[in-house]
């Protein structure tokens, strides 16, 4: 579009100036950011790093019981909210027409979850999965409390998926007589697959960088879990707690930061990928 | 189209799902409201307003510095953000060159994925230190609201780059056949058409720094008063959760749900605006 607004006048100088000064003092924060955690990171960085258990608080030692932490609280929050996810976006993509009472009041609610901020999600972990339930702080209540917050980015996505798909493959199926459920397990969810992988790759991605949920619902234990019901520190929170809580943390927090970023960079890379080379690809399943 | 029984087992799972995922909203105001009931009948909404300081130790609960230092957090990031974010947007449609605009777009959507904690690392240990020497003590309303700026500003970036995205390009023609200038193009004719998105990414980016919690509570100091200017120490009531719910217990845990159950009122009036304004679906 930028060819159809070439003509610039003599008095748009301002908003031209004010327009590349936003965007250089952006980069230049950005800038700074990222290279001020690649630089103190890498200094920490090591084999050793990742797989040695902190030692000291964690001024000293590794990472490697919150890594495992980290994996079994993404893994729970992910083996609840996909069957949940993909369930609900179904419905809304497929069984749901966009006038019906039923779909306006799940999308309506959806919105306002997405809106939640992640401190009152962690008094809803706090006060339903570790009081009510009985889960305690334990990476069971995490993950659970983390599904409730992925949820309405997984269906988002899901059901773009779902919508993506063209009406003739539904007409077809149904003129060859399958059932509903058939044509949904052999035709629209492998045709939608996309979608649904874009919404699990989001949806880690914003798990992942989640630390305010945790706090009171995983807990801050930073020994090797042995089991669900253990509490376990989460990657956020060992820097969280690095950076505020323990006096000579900062060089360990760095690197733990840096392994976050990396981590989250490579899942959002994957995504954007995903979506532009995957997602408008025709697909034909059959 | 058959109706076999298989059929109508999974329409009833699909549903019993979307039931499921469409009643957290609920379970969580019921959670809030059972938890926070202790606080609001033996210390009533008016002392949350009224008492002399908070100081849940000797039963004090008085929260309004706190939402006043939400508050401010809050207007200054979204003042700060808000222009810059739709500059962002108006350099990637109508300023950069496509490859230029595409890079800078990346590196936005990167912006957006960095976790709040390391946000409030960087804040911790550059931003902070950087703010003291200028006027200590550095832990300051100054730094929550550097850093809520720049955590606000992709939601804003992107939300206004979709916006000016769905100006029909015919409008744009017509502007430019009437030989309008680049500026005058912008002012006249694409902010009028992508109003109403403009005004959904302010609202959603006001939400976002309403609920931020970590980053704010690693960069501000945490103390409890009404700030007199910028370079004092506040405390947010995100952060007082966060700080004070490992210990807290009987009406003081109970003042904190109440804090809880604000924040959550704030962001459904939010997001039904929000709603009202882009008429549908907000977040997807």
């Amino acid at each position: 579009m930028a060819e159809v607004l070439s003509r610039p006048a003599k008095s748009d100088w301002v908003p031209t100036l004010l327009v590349w000064m936003a965007v250089i003092l952006v980069t230049t924060v950005f800038v700074w950011l990222i290279s001020d955690i690649v630089r103190h990171g890498l200094t920490q960085l090591s084999w050793e790093f990742l797989t040695t258990a902190p030692q000291d608080a964690g001024r000293a030692g590794g990472i490697a019981p919150i890594l495992v932490s980290t994996l079994l609280i993404l893994g729970v929050c992910m083996a609840v909210s996909i069957p949940l996810g993909i369930g609900t976006a179904l419905l809304l993509a497929e069984f749901t027409s966009v006038e019906s009472i039923f779909g306006r009041l799940v999308r309506r609610s959806l919105d306002v979850l997405a809106g939640t901020p992640s401190i009152v999600f962690g008094l809803f972990g706090l006060a339903f999965f570790s009081k009510t339930l009985g889960l305690g702080f334990s990476i069971l209540s995490g993950g659970l409390t983390l599904a409730c917050m992925v949820l309405p980015i997984l269906i988002r996505a899901t059901e773009e998926g779902f919508r993506a798909v063209p009406p003739d493959y539904r007409l077809s199926a149904a003129a060859l007589g399958l059932s509903r459920t058939t044509t949904i397990l052999h035709l629209l969810l492998p045709a939608a697959a996309p979608g649904l992988i874009v919404g699990l790759v989001l949806g880690i991605g914003r798990a992942l960088a989640e630390t305010a949920a945790l706090i009171f619902t995983s807990g801050y234990v930073d020994r090797m879990p042995e089991s669900l019901l253990d509490s376990g520190r989460a990657l956020s929170i060992h820097i969280f707690d690095l950076s505020m809580n323990v006096a000579g943390g900062d060089a360990n927090a760095y690197g733990s930061a840096l392994v976050l970023l990396v981590l989250l960079i490579v899942i959002n890379g994957t995504a954007v990928w995903l979506s532009e080379h995957w997602l408008h690809r025709k697909i034909i399943p059959l | 189209m058959s109706r076999s029984r298989t059929d109508i087992v999974l329409v009833w799972s699909l549903r019993g799902c979307a039931a499921l995922a469409g009643a957290i909203v609920l379970l969580i105001v019921v959670f809030l409201v059972l938890e926070s009931l202790p606080a609001l009948q033996h210390v009533g909404l008016a002392r949350f307003f009224t008492d002399a300081s908070w100081q849940p130790s000797e039963g004090l609960y008085n929260l309004t510095p706190m939402l006043w230092g939400t508050l401010f957090a809050m207007a200054g990031a979204v003042l700060v953000a808000t222009p810059l974010g739709v500059l962002s947007a108006m350099f990637c449609h109508y300023y950069a060159a496509p490859v230029v605009a595409r890079f800078y777009r990346r590196l936005i959507e990167l912006l957006a994925g960095i976790p709040s904690v390391v946000y409030g690392l960087w804040g911790l240990v550059v931003l902070v230190p950087l703010i003291g020497s200028l006027h200590p003590p550095g832990p300051s309303l100054l730094a929550g609201i550097a850093i809520l700026t720049i955590m606000i500003l992709p939601t804003i970036a992107l939300m206004a780059d979709a916006a000016l995205a769905n100006v029909p390009a015919h409008y744009l023609r017509g502007a430019s056949a009437l030989g309008l200038s680049r500026w005058a193009t912008i002012r006249g004719v694409v902010f009028p058409a992508a109003k109403s998105g403009l005004f959904t990414g302010v609202i959603l980016e006001t939400g976002r720094a309403i609920g931020e919690t970590m980053a704010v509570l690693m960069v501000c100091g945490n103390v409890v008063q009404t700030p007199a200017n910028v370079f004092e120490p506040i405390r947010t009531l995100t952060a007082n959760i966060a700080l004070e719910m490992a210990y807290a217990l009987g009406d003081h845990r109970a003042a904190l749900f109440v804090s809880g159950l604000v924040l959550m009122a704030v962001i459904v009036v939010l997001v039904a605006g929000a709603e009202r304004i882009s008429k549908g679906r907000v977040y997807g």
